[in-house]
């Protein structure tokens, strides 16, 4: 079947198997490999994207589904140029990511997060919202204190 | 990864899906969080899968006549944000905050965790509780089930080749009434080893269902009479527990029950 995914405001136009995962067009075919896949069966979190705004696993979409939808991904979080959103410098600035393998998702996740409930989060939201992303690095505490300084930041 | 080859299908509606579920070894795809993940360990081949997601006919959470009729397709996470049904059914608020994650809820449907029926879904257990109606939709006609007609067995319900679950319905909750829903899972957003719902009108009512007691959600029958007779919230847990074989469960569904009367009747 023939597909058009619109991925950060471009439309990646492909032929797809019915069953390639979302997670496998994203990378492989629309070549954005920014979104990270680790177990592919919905557990670890690192290939989560934003459909229509929301986070939601890559691996458990298949790309016939995202037919004609708008999905957001780690490359759609810099500006034009290149400049690093406040979540994305916070991430820097707090130490939340070592290796790198999880952070596309916790951005996603994050991000949706801050703008679904702008303002200053608790720690307890930010942690059950990122509870469904897994980091083997930081033990999260760089992860929570990146995303409570974004929060206060972009929520003034 | 990748799931074995299928056919994929999107619904062009409601009959069509049912034409094809009866005529073809089919799966019907709701959110796919606990069915893609079967796919991509190739446990589930099916030749043909059936994408129920363009049904949005199936997708609505409304009160009527003081009923929640909750569509088949509904969001897990639509339920979650509901005002209404925080305020009229906080059980199914507090039980679907347990389900998974935010990201594996913005897709899971209410109805896919009921006719999926994993031993250890929260919803299946809370609906019970709630005396919720199962409505089911083939070519040949409607059925209505109750949580003990529906749920068979682990991932096993009665629903039969060419039947769809398309819409749940909760009764009106009663003037009064009280519900709390825990449980214990090894991790948080793992899957619950143990839970219980409670929904209670003290002197009137009382509906104590247990996930992990069996592999279907159950009624603790004796436990909700000795509730109704005035026996104490240790007695009424007690009870709750007792059927059950495994030492280390009954003691989770005991400690769970007796918790949730206490925060019920608090």
């Amino acid at each position: 079947m023939r597909v058009s995914i619109v991925i950060n405001g471009r439309a990646y136009e492909d032929e797809v198997e019915d069953r390639t995962l979302l997670s496998d067009f994203i990378r492989h075919q629309a070549g954005l490999t920014g979104t990270h896949v680790g177990c592919e069966h919905g557990v670890c979190g690192a290939c989560t994207v934003q459909l229509d705004g929301e986070p939601v696993r890559s691996c458990l979409m298949l790309a016939v589904q995202a037919n004609a939808r708008s999905l957001r991904t780690v490359e759609g979080l810099a500006g034009p140029d290149g400049e690093l959103s406040a979540l994305q410098r916070a991430f820097t600035e707090h130490h939340a990511l070592q290796c790198g393998f999880c952070t596309a998702g916790f951005l996603m996740a994050a991000d949706a997060l801050l703008r679904r409930r702008p303002g200053a989060l608790t720690e307890t939201e930010i942690r059950e919202e990122l509870a469904g992303n897994l980091c083997r690095c930081t033990g999260y505490e760089g992860i929570v204190a990146a995303v409570r300084a974004a929060a206060a930041e972009t929520g003034g | 990864m990748k799931p074995a080859p299928f056919a994929y299908r999107p619904a062009p509606s409601v009959a069509g899906a049912l034409d094809v579920l009866a005529t073809e070894d089919a799966v019907a795809l709701a959110g796919g969080q606990s069915l893609i993940p079967l796919l991509n360990f190739r446990l589930a081949r099916p030749e043909v899968l059936v994408d129920l997601n363009p049904l949005t006919e199936l997708d609505h959470l409304e009160i009527s006549q003081g009923s929640l009729r909750i569509g088949a397709l509904t969001r897990q996470a639509t339920l979650q944000r509901s005002p209404a049904v925080a305020a009229g059914w906080p059980l199914l608020t507090e039980a679907v905050s347990h389900v998974g994650h935010a990201a594996i809820r913005n897709r899971g449907t209410v109805g896919g965790s009921v006719a999926h029926a994993d031993p250890a879904a929260e919803l299946p257990v809370a609906l019970a509780a709630l005396d919720a109606r199962f409505h089911l939709r083939s070519g040949s006609g409607e059925r209505t089930l109750s949580a003990s007609e529906l749920f068979r067995g682990p991932m096993t319900t009665a629903l039969e080749t060419g039947e769809l679950l398309v819409e749940i319905e909760v009764p009106p909750a009663a003037p009064g009434v009280r519900m709390a829903f825990l449980e214990h899972a090894r991790t948080h957003g793992d899957f619950a080893v143990a839970g219980a719902a409670v929904v209670v009108v003290p002197g009137e009512r009382a509906a104590i269902a247990l996930l992990g007691a069996a592999p279907v959600p159950v009624r603790a029958s004796a436990a909700e009479r000795a509730f109704l007779e005035g026996a104490d919230g240790a007695e009424v847990a007690r009870l709750a527990g007792a059927d059950v074989g495994d030492r280390y469960r009954r003691a989770l569904l005991t400690t769970l029950t007796r918790r949730a009367l206490e925060r019920v009747l608090a």
